[in-house]
């Protein structure tokens, strides 16, 4: 039977709370009907990063949450108005550094539509087979994280094995593991090599079991089902209206990819399908990123076998930069590269938006050009801020520890956040 | 499925009160809507034309004397997959913009960013306050004037003791 006690001091409540057997009351009455106010982060774990939120609870309740964000504020936008287009490039790695290629593609791609640049073909589809790999590789780490704040941390050993490989893949292609700026405005820093292609084959061809093995590790295991089913749910129309993108828009059962619907790149030949949900809680999530490993590996597949022959930058020395071997060699390419180096590409007087499906959703970027070198106003749309704002509507109403899990199946990242 | 230049010179018509002009570049519209007519006329794209999601919302500081600042607001239509561009001109004299969080929630924190970096107030926003910088940040970083180095103090240092 338990035994109702008043504690006398705090030392005298913890001792207390070590009974099982005793229910301790506090002055205003029980002490899970009393509210208080939480502070978490923005140094905490499981926020990904340097999340704050402060959370107002009615016992194990959630009844307010409010996000603060900033605390990886760099100006990334007001940068951006200071230096050459080229120039910017590295600063997108550390945007979404969980997938460094996407976001330097997502920038060639602005500034090529502001420029009028065509890409060649080869570049192209060396683009789309990278950026599926980098879409790979942040579901990985997104995986091994979020399974690890629902209470194994197993999985994540798992998935990093994984990413492990896709490093090496990255370091053959582009000659850095992790922040790799490969893209140039106009084609790419260095072409495919056959030894890239092969390492390619070989781990897209185990991939899709390592997934299925993980799949089966967690897809009907009971406690992860308890801490993801139900938790955190959002349905289509308030998605839409919160501005929700990418694997989350799709959980909650809207079919917008704009690698379909807006195709760029080379995804308008290849066939995939777009995983959608309409359970829109914490699980569909989970299970639309599974689905989307697989997708992505498909489209590797069918891309690797028809890369075409040809040049991998676009030959206009006005806006592509030319190759090092010319630089060296020749001097209109040493005034080309001085000339472009100096002055930049200088896209025509206008403003364009192009936007790219990232692993965490439309990542675009807006460039208003006054005609030089630098961007007058150059605008980062992304995706983890906007889908950072369902937060309160998600937590509001669940319980705390469901916290972790929620923010973890939304795949915020900071550095794209907080810009 | 309609024609997107269909819908747009029926749009075009049915705001023609609203309409500055209009601007096609690389494939993007672009409508200049008067600025005290913003929401009516988001209320109208979203109802009539099923422009049910907002991208994006953004200021540009043009540095001009008139009609210095702008607002961007980048809409779209999921099931057609149709892009729409809405600008409205903020003049520094009058430095307030109806918010269009009432029309779709993600404007909530886009205009509180737009009202962080460049001071441009958003009249019946539910919670105004800085997005990123400190609040008692005393200055609007994007705004042209704003050096990069940035001002020296304004962000103070935690004393010695």
């Amino acid at each position: 039977m338990p035994t109702e006690k008043q504690p006398k001091s705090t030392d005298d409540l913890l001792r207390l709370l070590e009974d099982e057997h005793t229910f301790v009351t506090l002055e205003g009455g029980d002490a899970l009907d009393t509210e208080m106010v939480i502070n978490m982060g923005p140094s905490h774990p499981a926020t990904h990063g340097v999340l704050r939120i402060v959370l107002k609870m009615n016992g194990e309740t959630i009844t307010q949450a409010i996000p603060e964000l900033g605390y990886l504020h760099r100006a990334m936008e007001k940068l951006a108005e200071n230096k050459s287009y080229h120039e910017f490039m590295p600063y997108t790695d550390r945007l979404d550094y969980m997938m460094p290629y996407s976001n330097n593609v997502a920038l060639c791609l602005a500034v090529e539509k502001a420029a009028g640049i065509t890409v060649p073909e080869r570049a192209q589809v060396i683009r789309t087979i990278a950026c599926e790999l980098a879409r790979i590789s942040s579901h990985l780490l997104w995986l091994g994280s979020m399974v690890m704040d629902t209470g194994a941390l197993t999985l994540f050993l798992h998935t990093f094995r994984e990413r492990e490989k896709i490093y090496d893949i990255f370091d053959l292609l582009t000659g850095a593991r992790f922040t790799v700026s490969h893209s140039r405005i106009g084609g790419l820093a260095s072409d495919i090599s056959p030894e890239t292609i092969s390492a390619l084959k070989s781990f897209i061809k185990q991939f899709p079991a390592q997934v299925q093995s993980w799949e089966k590790l967690l897809n009907r295991n009971k406690i992860f089902l308890q801490r993801t089913v139900g938790i955190g749910y959002i349905d289509a129309e308030m998605a839409t209206d919160m501005g929700l993108s990418g694997p989350n828009l799709r959980a909650s059962g809207v079919k917008w990819d704009l690698r379909k619907k807006v195709p760029y790149l080379k995804y308008d030949s290849v066939q995939f399908d777009v995983p959608t949900s309409t359970d829109g809680d914490s699980y569909a999530r989970y299970y639309m990123r599974i689905l989307e490993m697989y997708e992505s590996v498909s489209i590797i597949e069918q891309l690797l076998d028809r890369i075409p022959e040809g040049p991998v930058r676009a030959d206009y020395a006005k806006q592509v930069y030319p190759w090092k071997s010319e630089v060296y060699h020749t001097m209109e390419g040493l005034i080309h590269d001085f000339m472009l180096t100096d002055w930049g590409v200088c896209p025509d007087k206008g403003q364009v938006y192009h936007a790219i499906e990232s692993s965490k959703g439309e990542l675009g970027f807006f460039i208003q050009s006054d005609g030089t070198g630098h961007p007058w106003r150059l605008k980062i749309r992304s995706p983890s801020f906007v889908n950072l704002q369902s937060l309160p509507y998600l937590l509001e109403g669940s319980q705390m520890a469901d916290t972790v899990v929620i923010i973890g199946s939304l795949d915020p990242v900071m550095g794209e956040a907080d810009k | 499925m309609p024609v997107f230049e269909e819908i747009l010179s029926r749009i075009q018509s049915d705001l023609s009160d609203s309409l500055l002009k209009s601007e096609l570049y690389r494939g993007e519209t672009t409508f200049y809507i008067k600025k005290q007519d913003i929401v009516s006329v988001c209320k109208k794209l979203k109802s009539d034309f099923g422009f049910n999601y907002l991208a994006d919302v953004l200021g540009t500081d043009r540095f001009t004397d008139e009609d210095r600042f702008e607002v961007i607001y980048h809409l779209r239509n999921l099931t057609e997959a149709w892009f729409l561009r809405l600008v409205v001109l903020v003049d520094e004299k009058d430095l307030a913009v109806d918010t269009v969080s009432s029309v779709w929630k993600t404007a909530n924190w886009e205009e509180r960013e737009v009202f962080d970096m460049y001071g441009i107030k958003f009249n019946h926003h539910p919670d105004l306050r800085r997005m990123y910088m400190p609040q008692d940040f005393e200055y609007f970083p994007l705004r042209k004037e704003f050096p990069l180095i940035g001002i020296e103090g304004s962000i103070p240092l935690p004393a010695k003791e």
